[in-house]
This record gives structure tokens, sequence and C-alpha cells, in this order.
């Protein structure tokens, strides 16, 4: 787990809310007052090696967004370390602060996230010239530089934000992202706010900047589509955890955790074969409160085949075939390794997708 | 969505649409030229003591007096043109709001956008402070202050911008705090870029709208501040008379039937309050999102 070039090891982020005043009197007085906190992201181990394209999947809320704003630098983990060749993201101590240049971040809206006052232009070579990247003088040539490589035209250097379409201010948050010449992008759903069409122009303009400029990519989405056609091994998260993870094509054809399985059933599809049910099933249930998620594994509650087991033991993510990893006490395994009772039940969950 | 006008032009072509404000800015844009323009078109320099004559004393309006000019507005106590003093005490009250609101929005805006910033422990104890000084009426800490440095114009303005911050700080903290979680906020945070920097190039202009209403309110404010100080006896030196200064002198004649000496410096100054207060109104709603068409 630590030869990765982007490491999270042991990865937690809690959130605790603030107390109603009334508690926090009650506290101040020492009395006993109870605090509970979302874990967001807890334990969570994940590495990508260098030039790859990871797709982290999961449910609104499973904290996929949070994991990636650790990993760009945005929010300090609780616990747990991250790392970028070795190097840490962010200082520790009191008030952390990020340091490293190697990871940018694409964000979800990108009518939020260019200043609405500022030329994109100035936006994009802020950073490169408090950098030292680029010479003041030589800060125009290299944003109009950067504005052709993801596909505008040079001449929108002196535009605000508004007068721009929602794919145009994406392609603009990928270039003020792209010029600190990062080696990690962290994509966090850059195309869930945009239309179909333009979906398809941003993915396309991913997978040729990926191309050309040797990126190593972090992609959070929760559309199963856009990952399989743009990343090489996928993570699938729920409630904070990684419950699957391997290369894509894999995981797609033969999904080792219920939930994945789940996950992939719930897609409604286009193409249906000749006499084929419409296979489009919603998975059951609600997602569990994260404020008190259950015990034992996160998913036992609405796992069609939990046990006993399944509600006390967390299952730990282990290796299930070559290069991929499921936390299911029940999956079926490839590898040869003894796993305890995890043989039995195993032929459950193989058949049981099969059947479906 | 695409929309090829600078923010300003947009800005200016929908002021220009509000009659009441474009006649507030021209009326406000009046009496600053007037007010900058005062020693060379008033006949008289009211406070070049040699020009006056107590015989031209407390004259009504209309009268012409012994230098052989008509006073349109009458003469006060020791014989001034009262034409001419409102002009130069015009100056003085205008020149007193501009420099404490100044001071006041960069003091304020530092502080609140700085607050919301930071957050915790300093934003509370920072902003708690704030809302103690607010729950005071303005007048009586700028009366205090006032009285305690003594007149001065400088002495005075420490006065005005230490009653009136606060208003632009809470302004700024409210927008500061709003802008401080967007997400442009933190794309500049994570490329890294230095806090400062943040705080100046990106919160606080997108903080500045809201603060703009507060300072033409404030300006106004300021002006009728000064002039109540003045009146009371705690602003400007007598060498420097604002309009607060002339109603003062005034007052004592006001039963006497020599309305002129007080009303007058009034009128100017209800004028000048009211037209920056058009003027911030449409600022104001223009601004407003909740009233944008």
């Amino acid at each position: 787990m630590t030869d990765g070039f982007v490491t999270a090891s042991g990865v937690s982020r809690h959130f605790t809310p603030s107390l109603p005043l009334g508690e926090r009197i009650v506290a101040a007085f020492g009395g006993a007052v109870e605090r509970r906190s979302v874990r967001a992201v807890d334990q969570v181990d994940l590495s990508l090696r260098k030039g790859e394209a990871l797709g982290l999947v999961g449910e609104s809320g499973c904290g996929k967004t949070t994991l990636g704003r650790m990993i760009a630098g945005i929010l300090p983990p609780s616990d747990g370390a991250l790392a970028i060749a070795g190097e840490p993201v962010m200082t520790c101590g009191a008030s952390p602060r990020k340091t490293t240049t190697r990871v940018q971040m694409v964000f979800q809206d990108p009518f939020a996230s260019l200043d609405p006052r500022m030329r994109i232009g100035d936006a994009l070579a802020e950073g490169p010239i408090h950098h030292g990247l680029v010479s003041k003088a030589g800060a125009v040539a290299y944003v109009r530089d950067w504005l052709g490589q993801v596909g505008l035209e040079p001449d929108y250097v002196s535009r605000y934000p508004h007068q721009f379409s929602g794919g145009q201010r994406q392609r603009v948050a990928i270039a003020r992202a792209l010029a600190m010449r990062p080696d990690v992008l962290v994509c966090d759903e850059p195309v869930a706010s945009l239309d179909v069409s333009i979906q398809a122009q941003i993915i396309n303009l991913f997978l040729k900047l990926r191309r050309e400029l040797d990126l190593t990519l972090l992609f959070i989405s929760h559309d199963l589509g856009v990952v399989r056609h743009l990343c090489d091994r996928v993570a699938i998260m729920y409630l904070g955890r990684i419950v699957e993870e391997g290369p894509t094509h894999e995981v797609y054809a033969d999904p080792r955790h219920p939930y994945t399985q789940a996950l992939l059933d719930s897609v409604p599809k286009l193409v249906l074969e000749e006499g084929a049910e419409v296979r489009f099933k919603p998975i059951q249930g609600e997602l569990p409160s994260p404020l008190a998620p259950p015990p034992g594994c996160h998913f036992h509650l609405r796992c069609p085949f939990a046990a006993e087991r399944c509600a006390v033991e967390r299952p730990t993510l282990r290796p299930v075939a070559t290069g991929r990893r499921a936390a299911c006490h029940f999956a079926k395994t490839d590898l040869n390794i003894i796993t305890g009772s995890s043989s039995s039940p195993a032929v459950i969950a193989s058949g049981a997708k099969q059947s479906s | 969505m695409i929309d090829r006008a600078s923010p300003l032009a947009r800005f200016f072509g929908e002021f220009r649409e509000s009659r009441a404000a474009v006649f507030g800015l021209v009326v406000v844009g009046l009496m600053i030229g007037l007010a900058l323009l005062a020693p060379l078109i008033t006949p008289q320099d009211p406070y070049d003591l040699a020009s006056l004559t107590l015989r031209d004393a407390r004259r009504p309006p209309g009268y012409v007096g012994t230098a052989g000019f008509t006073h349109w507005l009458g003469t006060d106590a020791q014989g001034r043109d009262l034409l001419s003093a409102i002009l130069y005490g015009l100056r003085i009250s205008i020149q007193m709001g501009l420099v404490a609101g100044a001071i006041g929005l960069v003091l304020g805006a530092s502080v609140g956008t700085t607050a919301a910033y930071l957050g915790g422990r300093v934003e509370a104890f920072v902003m708690r402070l704030i809302d103690l000084q607010l729950s005071f009426p303005a007048i009586l800490l700028a009366f205090v202050i006032a009285a305690l440095l003594g007149q001065g114009k400088w002495q005075l303005v420490a006065a005005l911008v230490a009653a009136q911050y606060a208003y632009f700080a809470r302004t700024a903290h409210g927008a500061a705090a709003a802008e401080r979680h967007k997400d442009y906020v933190e794309a500049a945070l994570s490329t890294p870029l230095p806090a400062r920097r943040v705080v100046f190039r990106h919160i606080l202009p997108n903080a500045l709208p809201p603060l703009i209403v507060v300072a033409t309110v404030q300006i106004a404010s300021a002006i009728s501040l000064e002039a109540t100080l003045s009146f009371l006896g705690v602003g400007l030196p007598p060498t420097e008379p604002s309009l607060g200064m002339l109603i003062a002198n005034g007052f004592p004649y006001m039963l006497s039937g020599r309305y002129w000496i007080s009303i007058y410096p009034g009128v100017a100054l209800i004028i000048l309050i009211f037209a920056v207060n058009l003027v911030g109104d449409q600022i104001r709603d223009q601004l407003n999102p909740r009233l944008r068409r």
C-alpha cells in the first residue's frame, strides 16, 4: 500500500457539529454532554500509481468528496497521513496549510469555483506567478497557451466568468488547475452539473489531457458510465469506507461486494437484449444516518446476503484477486488464501449474482 | 447568460434608469463642486475678519451690504454673508464625511473580512466586541471620544471613525463569511495562495457591494454626526466652522425672528444628506439580489 505515487493511509475525517447554546453552557460548567460526530471518511487506505486514473464512486453523502478534498489539500484529515511521492500534502499542527502544488482540484460547480470578479486571465495567472512557474511578463502568453490546451479561444483572457457557458467555465477551471503544472488532478464530479452533450466533450478533454500531460487522476463521480469510460481502476465507497477496489472492467464485470453489485444493478440500461427483463433494481432501504452508522459492516442492513457476523464484525478490505480488494466477509476469492469461514457463504454471493 | 458588457457598464446603465438617483447624484455633484469652488465664487471670505462689519450683522435675506453686494441669504451675528459661510461650511462638512467614511470603510472592512476568514475564537471575540459597540448609540460614543480628544479636525475624524467603523465591520463580516466557504475561495487556498492574498484579492472584492451601500449611508450619517457634534460644541474649532456650527451660531436668534441664520445652513445640510441617501438607496436596490430583474 505504500508503494503508490499518491497514498492515503488510515485517513479519517470527522465532523463534529457545534452544540446548541444550552448544552455548551452545561459543558462549560462541567456537565456531561454527548458529542456525536460524523465519520465522513473512516480509516481509508488508498493508493494511486503514477499516471493512473482512479474512479471514486458512491452515493451522495458517502464521503467521496471529503476524501477528494483531503487528497487535494483543502481539508486536513482528522487522522492518518496523505502523501504525494512521499511528500505530505499539508503541514501538521494546529492550523494545517497546504504546501505542495503537485495536486490541484477541479470542482463540481463551475459557476461557484471561479471568482466572479476576476478576469479569467488573472485567475489563471495568479497561482503560477505566485509560485514562480512563469514571470509576470510571460503570464499572458502562458495563460493563452493553457486556454488553447483546454479548447478555448486564447482571446478570452480578458473575459469575466459570467460571460461563459457552463461547459466553457469548466474548461477554464481545468485550465486553472493545470496551469499549476500538477502531477495529480482531483476532479470532484466535474461533469455532474453539465448537459449530457457537454459532459462528453469534457470527458474527452480529460482523456486527451491525461495522455498528453501524464496526469494522475482521481475522478470522483456517482456516474458509473463516466468512470468506466475514463478510469483504469475504480474504488467504491459506502458510508465513509471503501468497500471494493480494483481494475474498472473487472469490477464492473464481476463485482465481489454486494454493494457494488447492487450499485451496478441500480443503473437503468437503455439497450435491452431480446426477451430480457428490465434489469433495473434500486438498492433496498435508505442510506443509514452517518451520525449513527450501523455496527459491523455498514451495509448489512441493506445487504441481501447479510449474516449475523456482519452486524458485529467490521470486514477488512482484503485481497480477493490480483489487484483487487473487497471489504465483505463473504466475498468470492480467486486467491489461494485461507480466510477461515468465508469459503461457504462466498458461494451464496456468487450464486446469487448469477441468478440475478 | 453570455453578456459582453462589463459589470461596471451594466451598473451605470441600470443606475441611469432611476430618475431620483440621477437627480441625487447631480445634486451631490453640484454641492461638491460649489464647495470646492467656494473661495472663487463667494463674494466674501466669511472668515476674513477684516472684511466683516457689525453694521451688517443679522440682516435679512436680500439686504445690500456696505461692501456693495447683496446678501441673498442674509447675514449672521458677526455680519458674515450667510451664502458664503454655507459654501465654506459645506466644504468642511463634505470633507469630514468623506474622510471619516473612507477611513471607516478601510478599517471596518479589514477587521470584518479578516475575522470572517480566521473564524473560530478570534472571529467570535472580535465580532462580539463590535456587537457590544453597536449596542451603544453612535452619537454617544462619538461625543465621548470627541470630548476626550479635544477640538480639532483629526480628533473629530477619529471620533467619527471610532463610532462608525463597527457598521462597516459588521457588514463586511457578514458578506465575507458568506464568501469564505465558496468554491472559488477554496480553489485559491488549495493552489495554494497565501491567506492575505485570498482575503484581499478574492474575498474582499466579492464582499464589496454591500459595503458600498453602507458607505453611502455612513457618509451621510458622518456628515450629520459631525454637524451634531459641532452644534453641541465638541466638534470642529470655530476657525473651521462646518454647517453644524453655523446652525448653532444662529440658534440664539431663532426666537427673535432672525430665522435665516440657523435655517439656511440647516436646509443646505438636509439637501446634502437627502441627495446622498437618494444615490445610496438606488445603489442598494441595484446590488440587492432579491430585487434584481
